[in-house]
Parts: structure tokens; C-alpha cells; sequence
């Protein structure tokens, strides 16, 4: 077995505040200039099971996962340099300078996995369905794609969209991982035809899915780009107990689980296997955010919601909790590293982001006297029962006690969960962010008033930042629309505190040194179609 | 002189007393053995505040991890928190499951087995059919989805855990009381005009104790063991509260290698107690009523 | 005694049904249905494609018509379509069963083989130190979680031997050795508790058996004393020893919920807790039926049993 130097890719990242997620590692013998080896099986752990294939329709990282090998998208991400964009099915593109318009190039020759050719049809077909979707067809993203007006098609290898307004995120939108471009005869047919089925276009053909076992894919010879993939194929293996997950990495069973382990599990497994494992770690796109039920009393009170903010020790908490959950960085509304978030310096004046915690707690306390709240006032926090969330509620709850608050801890199933965070059955709830990209446009969304977003559960309305928001979404200059960007967020978890962030996730991702041609990114939605991926001897 | 009298007698009561125990502890050893360590968790149980060295749920990050020690009996979990003094906090709780659940479950059981054999013919039949259909339910689920409709929480774990021991207490008494239901003394009330209440609650209801304890004991071993198995589905009492099945949940998993005592600490105590239940529940089925087989 | 047998027969129904009507009423009291689970969070789906979608599924309709198009798929054996899959009950039940019942078997398998030499040695050497063990090590079985025994079996297999169980289950008649080390630890988990209770009845049976009036006639012919315990001891002591096995059998899914979660084994034990957490009615309703089923029908099989061999049954 060939030895790796094992590498760490940490703070580097986090640190840079424009920086790419894809680690670059002077000095270290770079496993890129090796040369690639073909065949063999990769086989991979997911820790949850896909309640449908449709990728338009889900939201769950399961469904991408083991099934993202079988399909290709428009653009896609550069795992070298995120949030770089590059093509995938589009060979080269086009941005018309008023920024309404995008024409896409489709490359030849691209064929499904039935044999019949893809032509700018099924692209959009395709998009169609995920912008405008019939009756009865649930689009999960839809409301991304807003801005779209039109999609046409004016050769077999061109497709246009035509938008109502600029929009900044655009083309990230065009790679997102969930955008599977599927057959248009089948679609116009059965729109809900790969619910139960795979047909793409992807680098792995399907071969089987036994429900809560596995996934199994097998090389596309007659796959677009010459000389790819290098797997002879690959099986996704549903995991979901931690335990076993972790014992059957440990063994080489499986060689990578691609979403993430716990900081713990690393450990351990560094520790059993040495540098016959590699870990890569990245600042995650998925947060936790407190969510105050601004209609009820005393949150309706901005100075209520301020102390609650105050309260929460974010620094250490960040610090000590990523000893043992995902939950490690500290910021607001932007993913910290990435290209809008706000560096520390002006994160640390936003009230509840102070560096020194004696003198929030002491705000805290004095701001909860001046809203008229008792000493030792009771509430509930709700919560849901699965990782990192019971262990982030006893954090906080022993935060908010210290400034003199009694709350009591609710674990729920996500069932119920997710009824309470939308029929506002709750007086505080534990939820999260988690997304594809961190354009702000995305990230923004839930702080929007209700009739905006769907996903604002803390029941605010606030015209400031909807304004706010249209106006960053429309800003095409990267530096003006970073200002209003920070002022949304200023407004949003400082003056206003409408949700307040708790902290953001760290991806830690362990795998075999043979497993070569993946990076880490800062998503687990994207990235998952196994084209460059090989395995050494 | 009569004072004398009364303290004869209660001396004599002391003795006799006395003697039962120590005839107890020789007849059955293994039963001894099981009260003593049942009244040692009580004794930690009711005296948590005085016997815990720390506070259970503050969390002090200076300290988390820290193996067993002078300082740290049991050691620290990932929240910096004393295991001893969850563990001691946790037999409250587990306690408090066991006992309310085990005696609510067999009292009701009880009365229902005897409402049921007494009365016979329709009663009977509804009475049985029902519980046929609850025994007819894995009680793992029956209690998972009980917990999963009621949510999360101490009270709908007792509930939860309830509901299906009624059934199969009910059964066993039923059979009991079927056979007391001929007996002369039941003919005799009955003849004197003595009412249906007062026949099942001055007549059968006391001749069904042996069989009562008995199931009553079994269950408080099962209660700790399901509520555990809740707890590591993810459906027992919410943490911070300190129970051995939430303590083993994340630490069995997350956290064995690292920490050891996490995993092992909780798992000891709950086979300990469910153990010593067992034990306990043998030896009074083998002194009350031995044929009697749960 | 065919009155009997029929009036026992005919009482299965009445016990199915109200298996049934609970189970259908209890899952749509848990809060969050299928729809909410799925679309509910992340997603940014507004609340009239949340109805559409539930109608898809039939759960817009009133709850007792819900129930009778259900009742009348099962009379005619149609257990329906799962709604986080799509595909067909019977289907996932399918791929599913033969690890259960594999598994079910391997740890009955155990446990007998537990249960049967250690209680007769618990009953012969009744109130000696071996018959204490015996007990401590029956009772002890029952005491540990077996959550807890699994975790300690994975994590003392990886460190000591660094090995694990393969993730992914392969038939018995394809490659025993491969399915055999995976079923073994986990049989091995569940059998042992499942010994316990056997052992016990093992033990009181062949006490009683031993007081017998035959035995003593046996000893005193001059049989050999491990004669007398085998032939005429072991033998009449299996009767409520097999009663218990059957019973427990019967009831193994319950078992397996927790350590199929363990072992990550896709089973049904397993699927039935994913399927109540995933609020999938159909498929939660159709394995709680399956297992009541099974339940009732071993239950009316050792009943009649029971009345074939004690004629005192018989002729009541």
C-alpha cells in the first residue's frame, strides 16, 4: 500500500477572506501530478436514504449523493477552485451585457445512458420543470429562478434563458448539483417518471437500488469526455447508524463518506489508521440559527431579542463544541471565507459577536430589566433529536442560563418539528441553513418577510431589508453589493435580531489515501459526480 | 405493666421481623443481593442534591473530558459535566420512570385482570379482546410510537412505557382471580348480599398481592430497560436531564474510544439496576408464589 | 374439538381488526405527516403544493375513508405502495425478510442452545454454586441493553482485531462465510437475552419434572442418573420450554428493532422504526399487521397444540 503524508486542510481557508475551498498544499507531494490509475470499485457510506430520485423535487443531500454519478448538469463548480464555475454539459456560455440574457453551448456528441443523443431539448425540458412546473410537480428551488422570464431552445445545441431583471446569482444557479438534466420525452410523458427511476447522462450507468442497502453504478464508456471516468464503478451504501458507519471505515470497508464526520470520528479514525487516511476540512454552508417567534411576547421586544443574543458566548462556544459536533465557526449571515461574508474585525461590533463576554452578559442582563423581563423568566426551547441540535440546545440553554433564564429543553422528531417551525407552535426553535452555494441571494432568503419567503419562520416583517435584499440581488459590481450585503445582516442579527445565528458548521471529510481526484468543498451538494475520481493501488 | 406488655409485643414484631430478613437473605441469597444494591440507588436517588459532588447540568468546558480521578470519580463528559453526579441524578430519574410506570401499569392491570375475572361473560370478552390487541403489538413499538404522538418527555415516556404493561399484567391476575372467583369465602360474601365493589376490593383484590409483586417487580427492570432503548432511539426524556439511557446515547457512540467511561459508566448502572430488579423479582416470585411464571 | 378450533379460529378477526383501527389512528395522531417531513424544512415550497402533494398521497380524504379503502386493500392482500419509496410494501418487505428471518432463526438458534444444557444444569445442581451462575449469567442477559452488548461487541471486534461486519447483507446460499460473519454478532447479541427466559423456564420445568413420581420410579431401577435426566427429565421438561421459544420468536421483531439499528442490518426490524420516524403510513401499518399476524397466529398455533396434547383442554 502506497504511504501518504497525511495533510490537514484547516484555518488556511477560513482565514482568507475571498479564498477558494480547494486546498492548496506547497510542499506536500501533490496528488494531482500522479498519475491517475483506471479501475476499481469505490465503495462510499450515506448516512441517509433518499425518500425519492428526483433531484428537482428533494432537498436532502441523500439523494445527491449516491445518485449525482449517473447525471451531468448545465455548468458546475471547479473542486479546485470553488466557487469557480465551470462547464459541464455547456461547453461555453455567453452573458449579454445588460444581463438578461445567457446562451448556452451544448457539447456534441453527449449521449444517455439509452443511447439516444442530448440535444438543447432536454435542457429545456429539463428547466422547465425545475422554473415552471406543471400541476402537481414539486420544484424545490423553484424560487431561485425567479428572475427567469423565458427559456428557448434556438438550435438542437443552444439554449437561451431570457430574464426579467440582472440577477448576481445567476449562473451560480445554472451549476447547482441539483439540477439533473433529465430526457425531455420522458418528462413531457411522465413528469414524475424519475421519482422512481435513474435515467442521465452521467459518467456511471445505473445498475441497481435496493432500498436501505445500496446504490450501484457501473462505468459509461460512451461517457462525453474521453478517457473518463477512471472507476470501474461504484456503490453508495446506506448507512445510518454512526457506529457502524465509522467501524466499517475504519476496517476499509467503505473509503469515504462524503458528507462529513464528526470531529470525534476523525480522531479516531486518525488515530487507528495514521496516514493511511487523509482528512480535509472545510468551513461548511450550513448554520444553526436560534429562531425567536417574534409574534409572541416579550420577543416582539427588539430588546429581548437582543439580550438572547448577548447572552450566547459564541467564541468559546465555537471553540469547544467543535471538539465534538460540526458546529465550529463563528458568523453571521454569510459563511465565513466565503466571498461576501464580513471579516472579523467588523463581525466583532455586532452586538452578541463581542469579543468580551462579561460585558454582553452584563448588556444582557441589563437590557432584559429595562424590557420588564422577571429574574429566573421561563420559556422553551424547541429542538430537533438529531446531532448537532441537542447539543447546541444544552449549550445555549446553560448560556441563557447564566443571565439569569430558566428554559426548558423540547427534543422533538423532525416530523413535529418542522409543523411547530411552521405553524409557529414555539417560542424558540433550534433551526438550520444549509445550501449548495453561498451566494446571498440564497443565503438572505429566510430573513425576508413572510410574503416573500416561505422560510421565515421567526414572523417578522420588515420592509428595510426586503428593499435591502432586492437591491444586493440586482448589484452587479461584487464590492457594492458586498455593502449592502453586511447592512442586511447588521440589521437583521444586530439592531433587529430578528433569528440569531449560533454558529456555522466545519466539514470534516476522512478518506482512504487511494481514493484520489476528490477535494473537499464547502457544500456537500455539489461535487458528486465521481468523473475525475480514482483509486490507487 | 402494660407498657411493658406493648413492648414486648413490638420488640417481639422487631424480631419477627428481623427474622423474616435474615430467613429471607439465607433462603435466597441472590434476592438479598438484589434488594441491597435497589436500596443503594434509592438511598443515591433521594439523596442527589446532598450525595452529587457537582451541579449535573452546568457545563464547564475547562474540564470536559477529564478520565476518572480524584477529582472527577466517574470522569467528565463532553459538556465538562460530572458523570458521578449524573449517574446519581440519573437514578432519580430512572427511578421515577420504573416506579410510576410499573405501578401505575400493574394497578391497573390488576384491576382490570380482576374486573375482568369477576364479572366474566361480556366484560370478559371486551376485556380480553382488548388486550389481545395490545399484546398483539411489539412492546418497543407500541411504546416508540406512543412517545412519537405524545412527543418527547419524561411524563409521555412513563405514559408510554404504561400502556403496554397493563395488558400483560392484567392476564396473569385474570387467571389468578379466575380461581378465586370459586372459592367459598367469594360464595359466602356474595350470599350475605355483599356488593360487587366490595368483593373485588375486600376479597380479590388482597388474594391477588403475591402474583401483583411479582409482575410488579418484573416490570421496574423492563421500564429502566425501555426507557434506555427510547432514549437511544432518540425518543426518551431530553437531555440536560441526567438518565443513564440519554448518557449512554451519545457517549456510547461518539464518544467510546476517546472516553470510555462515558459508554461504560450508564451501561454498568442501568444492567446493574435492572439486575438487581431481577434478582429481587426472582426471589420474591420463588417466597410468594412460585408457580407463578412471568 | 373442531368447535373449538373454529370459535378459536374465528377470534383471530376481531384481534386484527382492532390491530388495525389502533395502528391506523395512533400513526395520524404523531404530528407532521409524510408531506411535512419532506418538503416541510429547506425546501421553498408554499403550503398549497403541500396540500396538492398530500393529496397525491390520499391523505386529504376523511380518515374513516381512508381506513376502509386501506382495510380493503389488505382483505384482498394488497398492502399497498410505500410512500417514501413508491415502490410496492410487499417489495421492500421482500428484499427485506429473509435477513430478519434469518437473523430471527440464527438467535433462536442460540438461544436454545444456551437455554437447554444450562438449565438442566441449573436444575441439577440446583442451589449449588453452578446453579447460581447459571442465574447471574441468565439474568445478567436480560439486565444489559442489548444496544449497549452490540456497541460493546463492534467496538471490542475494531480495537482488538481491527475488523468490522461487512456493511452489505449477502444470501446465506451465496456465500455463507460472508453472511455468517455479518448475522453472527448480532445473533449472538439477541440470542443471549433471549436465552434467559428459556433458561429459567428450562430450570423450574425440569425441577418439577424431577419431583415426579416417574423419575423417582426411574432412579430406583438402578438407571444411571445422566439416563434419568435425559431420557425421562429433558424430555418432559420441553414442553412450556418450547412454549416460551415459539412465544419469543413470534415477538423477535420487537427485538431487532434496536440492534439491527446497531449492526446498520436492513432489516425489518429496522425499517419499521425508519418507516414510524419517516411517518409512512402505509409501510408502518403493513409491518405492525405483519407482526401482529405472525403474533396471533403462533398464539392460536400453540393453543392448539396445547389442546392436542392435553385432553383435559380438549373436552372442556
Amino acid at each position: 500500500m502506497l504511504k501518504r503524508v497525511v495533510f490537514l486542510v484547516l484555518a488556511a481557508l477560513f482565514l482568507a477572506s475571498c479564498a477558494p475551498a480547494a486546498p492548496s498544499t506547497p510542499g506536500q507531494p501533490s496528488p494531482a501530478a500522479q498519475q491517475p490509475r483506471y479501475g476499481g470499485e469505490l465503495v462510499f457510506a450515506v448516512d441517509a436514504e433518499p425518500p425519492s430520485l428526483d433531484a428537482h423535487r428533494e432537498t436532502t443531500f441523500a439523494v445527491i449523493i449516491p445518485l449525482a454519478p449517473f447525471y451531468s448538469t448545465l455548468l458546475k463548480f471547479d473542486q479546485y477552485n470553488y466557487p469557480k464555475v465551470v462547464g459541464d454539459l455547456a461547453e461555453s456560455w455567453t452573458v449579454s451585457s445588460d444581463g438578461l440574457v445567457y446562451e448556452f453551448k451544448l457539447r456534441d456528441g453527449v449521449k444517455f445512458h439509452d443511447g439516444t443523443p442530448l440535444t438543447s431539448r432536454d435542457v429545456v425540458a429539463t428547466y422547465n420543470k425545475i422554473i415552471f412546473p406543471p400541476q402537481g410537480v414539486i420544484s424545490a428551488r423553484k424560487a431561485l429562478y425567479s428572475a427567469v422570464e423565458s427559456i428557448e431552445a434556438p438550435d438542437s445545441r443552444t439554449v437561451r434563458f431570457r430574464l426579467k431583471h440582472p440577477s448576481a446569482s445567476m449562473l451560480a444557479n445554472f451549476a447547482s448539483g441539483w439540477n439533473w438534466i433529465y430526457k425531455a420525452d420522458i418528462i413531457e410523458k411522465d413528469p414524475r417518471w424519475y421519482e422512481k427511476n435513474v435515467l442521465g447522462t452521467g459518467a456511471f450507468k445505473f445498475v441497481e437500488y435496493v432500498p436501505g442497502s445500496h446504490v450501484v453504478g457501473k462505468k459509461n464508456e460512451d461517457y462525453f469526455i474521453k478517457g473518463r471516468p477512471y472507476l470501474d464503478g461504484f456503490r453508495a451504501v446506506f448507512m445510518t447508524d454512526r457506529s457502524a458507519m465509522v467501524a466499517a471505515l475504519r476496517s476499509g470497508q467503505i473509503l469515504i463518506n462524503f458528507r462529513s464526520v464528526t470531529p470525534q470520528e476523525r480522531d479516531d479514525l486518525v488515530r487507528a489508521l495514521g496516514n493511511q487516511v487523509v482528512v480535509e476540512e472545510s468551513p461548511w454552508v450550513c448554520s444553526q440559527i436560534v429562531v425567536l417567534n417574534n409574534e409572541k411576547k416579550p420577543f416582539d421586544n427588539p430588546k429581548v431579542r437582543q439580550a438572547l443574543t448577548l447572552a450566547i458566548d459564541r467564541w468559546n462556544g465555537g471553540q469547544y463544541l467543535s471538539q465534538f459536533t460540526f458546529l465550529k465557526y463563528v458568523g453571521a449571515l454569510m459563511r465565513p471565507g466565503s466571498p461576501f461574508a464580513m471579516p472579523e474585525s467588523e463581525l466583532e461590533k455586532i452586538p452578541g459577536f463581542w469579543r468580551d463576554i462579561n460585558k454582553s452578559r452584563e448588556e444582557a442582563k441589563r437590557l432584559l430589566r429595562e424590557a420588564g423581563v422577571p429574574e429566573g423568566f421561563s420559556f422553551t426551547l424547541k429542538n430537533r433529536n438529531i446531532e448537532p441540535y441537542p447539543s447546541l440546545g444544552v449549550f445555549i440553554i446553560d448560556q441563557w442560563r447564566q443571565v439569569g433564564l430558566q428554559v426548558e429543553h423540547q427534543l422533538l422528531e423532525t416530523g413535529p418539528w418542522t409543523q411547530d417551525l411552521r405553524t409557529g407552535n414555539f417560542e424558540a426553535m433550534l433551526y438550520f441553513n444549509c445550501d449548495f452555494m453561498d451566494d446571498p441571494d440564497l443565503q438572505l432568503l429566510g430573513f425576508l418577510s413572510p410574503e416573500r419567503s416561505p422560510v421565515n419562520y421567526a414572523r417578522y416583517r420588515d420592509p428595510v431589508l426586503d428593499s435591502l435584499y432586492d437591491q444586493q440581488s440586482r448589484e452587479l459590481d461584487p464590492e457594492k453589493r458586498k455593502q449592502l450585503v453586511w447592512q442586511f445582516e447588521r440589521r437583521a442579527v444586530g439592531e433587529m435580531a430578528y433569528q440569531l445565528p449560533a454558529l456555522w458548521w466545519n466539514r470534516i471529510v476522512v478518506r482512504w489515501a487511494k481514493v484520489q481526484g476528490w477535494r473537499i468543498t464547502p457544500s456537500h451538494y455539489i461535487n458528486q459526480d465521481l468523473v475525475d475520481v480514482w483509486l490507487a493501488q | 405493666m402494660q407498657t411493658d406488655l406493648f413492648q414486648e409485643r413490638a420488640l417481639r414484631r422487631v424480631a419477627r421481623r428481623q427474622n423474616i430478613v435474615v430467613r429471607f437473605i439465607r433462603r435466597y441469597p441472590l434476592g438479598a443481593m438484589g434488594a441491597t444494591v435497589l436500596l443503594i440507588f434509592a438511598f443515591a436517588a433521594v439523596f442527589a442534591d446532598q450525595l452529587a459532588p457537582y451541579d449535573p447540568v452546568a457545563n464547564n468546558f475547562a474540564v470536559m473530558f477529564r478520565p476518572p480521578g480524584p477529582q472527577y470519580l466517574l470522569g467528565t463528559d463532553n459538556f465538562g459535566r460530572d458523570v458521578l453526579s449524573r449517574i446519581i441524578f440519573g437514578s432519580r430519574t430512572a427511578l421515577l420512570v420504573a416506579f410510576t410506570s410499573s405501578f401505575v401499569g400493574a394497578t391497573l392491570g390488576a384491576l382490570l385482570g380482576v374486573v375482568s375475572a369477576y364479572f366474566g361473560g361480556r366484560v370478559d370478552d371486551l376485556i380480553q379482546r382488548v388486550t389481545d390487541i395490545i399484546l398483539a403489538f411489539p412492546l418497543i413499538i407500541l411504546a416508540l410510537a406512543m412517545v412519537a404522538a405524545l412527543g418527547t418527555g419524561t411524563l409521555n415516556v412513563i405514559i408510554a412505557i404504561t400502556i403496554p404493561m397493563i395488558p400483560r399484567v392484567s392476564r396473569v391476575i385474570r387467571a389468578s382471580a379466575l380461581a378465586l372467583r370459586e372459592m367459598p369465602f367469594v360464595e359466602a360474601a356474595r350470599a350475605i348480599g355483599a356488593s360487587d365493589v366490595r368483593i373485588i376490593f375486600q376479597h380479590l383484590l388482597p388474594n391477588v398481592v403475591a402474583p401483583y409483586l411479582v409482575m410488579l417487580t418484573a416490570f421496574l427492570g423492563q421500564a429502566i430497560l425501555l426507557e434506555a432503548s427510547l432514549s437511544f432511539l432518540g425518543l426518551g426524556v431530553a437531555e440536560p436531564t441526567p438518565a443513564w439511557g440519554l448518557m449512554l446515547r451519545g457517549a456510547a457512540t461518539q464518544f467510546a474510544e476517546r472516553a470510555p467511561w462515558l459508554a461504560l459508566a450508564p451501561g454498568i448502572a442501568i444492567s446493574l439496576a435492572v439486575f438487581a430488579f431481577n434478582l429481587l423479582g426472582d426471589a420474591l416470585r420463588d417466597a410468594l408464589d412460585p408457580r407463578l411464571r412471568v | 374439538m373442531y368447535r373449538y378450533f373454529v370459535s378459536r379460529l374465528l377470534m383471530i378477526i376481531p384481534t386484527l381488526f382492532g390491530v388495525a383501527v389502533l395502528t391506523f389512528v395512533l400513526l395520524r395522531l404523531i404530528p407532521g405527516d409524510i408531506v411535512m417531513l419532506r418538503y416541510g424544512t429547506g425546501a421553498l415550497v408554499s403550503e398549497d403544493v403541500l396540500q396538492a402533494e398530500r393529496a397525491r398521497y390520499g391523505l386529504d380524504k376523511p380518515i374513516y375513508e381512508q381506513f376502509i379503502s386501506w382495510l380493503w386493500g389488505l382483505v384482498r392482500g394488497d398492502l399497498g405502495v410505500s410512500m417514501w419509496t413508491g415502490k410496492p410494501v410487499a417489495y421492500e418487505v421482500a428484499i427485506r425478510l429473509e435477513l430478519t428471518l434469518q437473523l430471527a432463526i440464527m438467535a433462536t438458534l442460540i438461544a436454545v442452545a444456551l437455554a437447554i444444557p444450562l438449565g438442566t444444569l441449573a436444575a441439577v445442581k440446583q442451589n449449588t454454586w453452578v446453579d447460581y451462575a447459571v442465574r447471574v449469567f441468565s439474568i445478567a442477559g436480560l439486565a444489559m441493553p442489548s444496544f449497549w452488548l452490540g456497541i460493546l461487541m463492534i467496538l471490542f471486534l475494531l480495537i482488538f482485531f481491527r475488523w468490522s461486519p461487512p456493511v452489505v447483507f449477502t444470501p446465506l446460499w451465496q456465500n455463507p462465510l460472508a453472511n455468517l460473519t455479518q448475522l453472527i454478532w448480532p445473533a449472538l447479541a439477541v440470542g443471549y437475552r433471549y436465552s434467559a427466559v428459556s433458561t429459567r423456564m428450562m430450570r423450574s420445568a425440569l425441577l418439577e419434572v424431577l419431583r415426579e413420581d416417574y423419575i423417582r420410579t426411574a432412579r430406583a431401577k438402578g438407571l444411571v442418573e445422566y439416563l434419568v435426566i435425559i431420557r425421562h427429565g429433558i424430555r418432559n421438561a420441553l414442553l412450556p420450554v418450547v412454549t416460551v421459544i415459539g412465544l419469543e420468536f413470534a415477538f423477535l421483531i420487537g427485538g431487532l428493532v434496536v440492534t439491527e439499528q446497531v449492526f446498520n442490518l436492513n432489516g425489518l426490524g429496522k425499517l419499521i422504526v425508519d418507516a414510524i420516524s419517516r411517518r409512512d403510513y402505509t409501510m408502518t401499518q403493513a409491518l405492525i399487521m405483519l407482526s401482529a399476524g405472525v403474533f396471533v397466529i403462533v398464539n392460536f398455533l400453540l393453543d392448539i397444540c396445547y389442546m392436542w396434547l392435553d385432553p383435559r383442554i380438549r373436552y372442556q
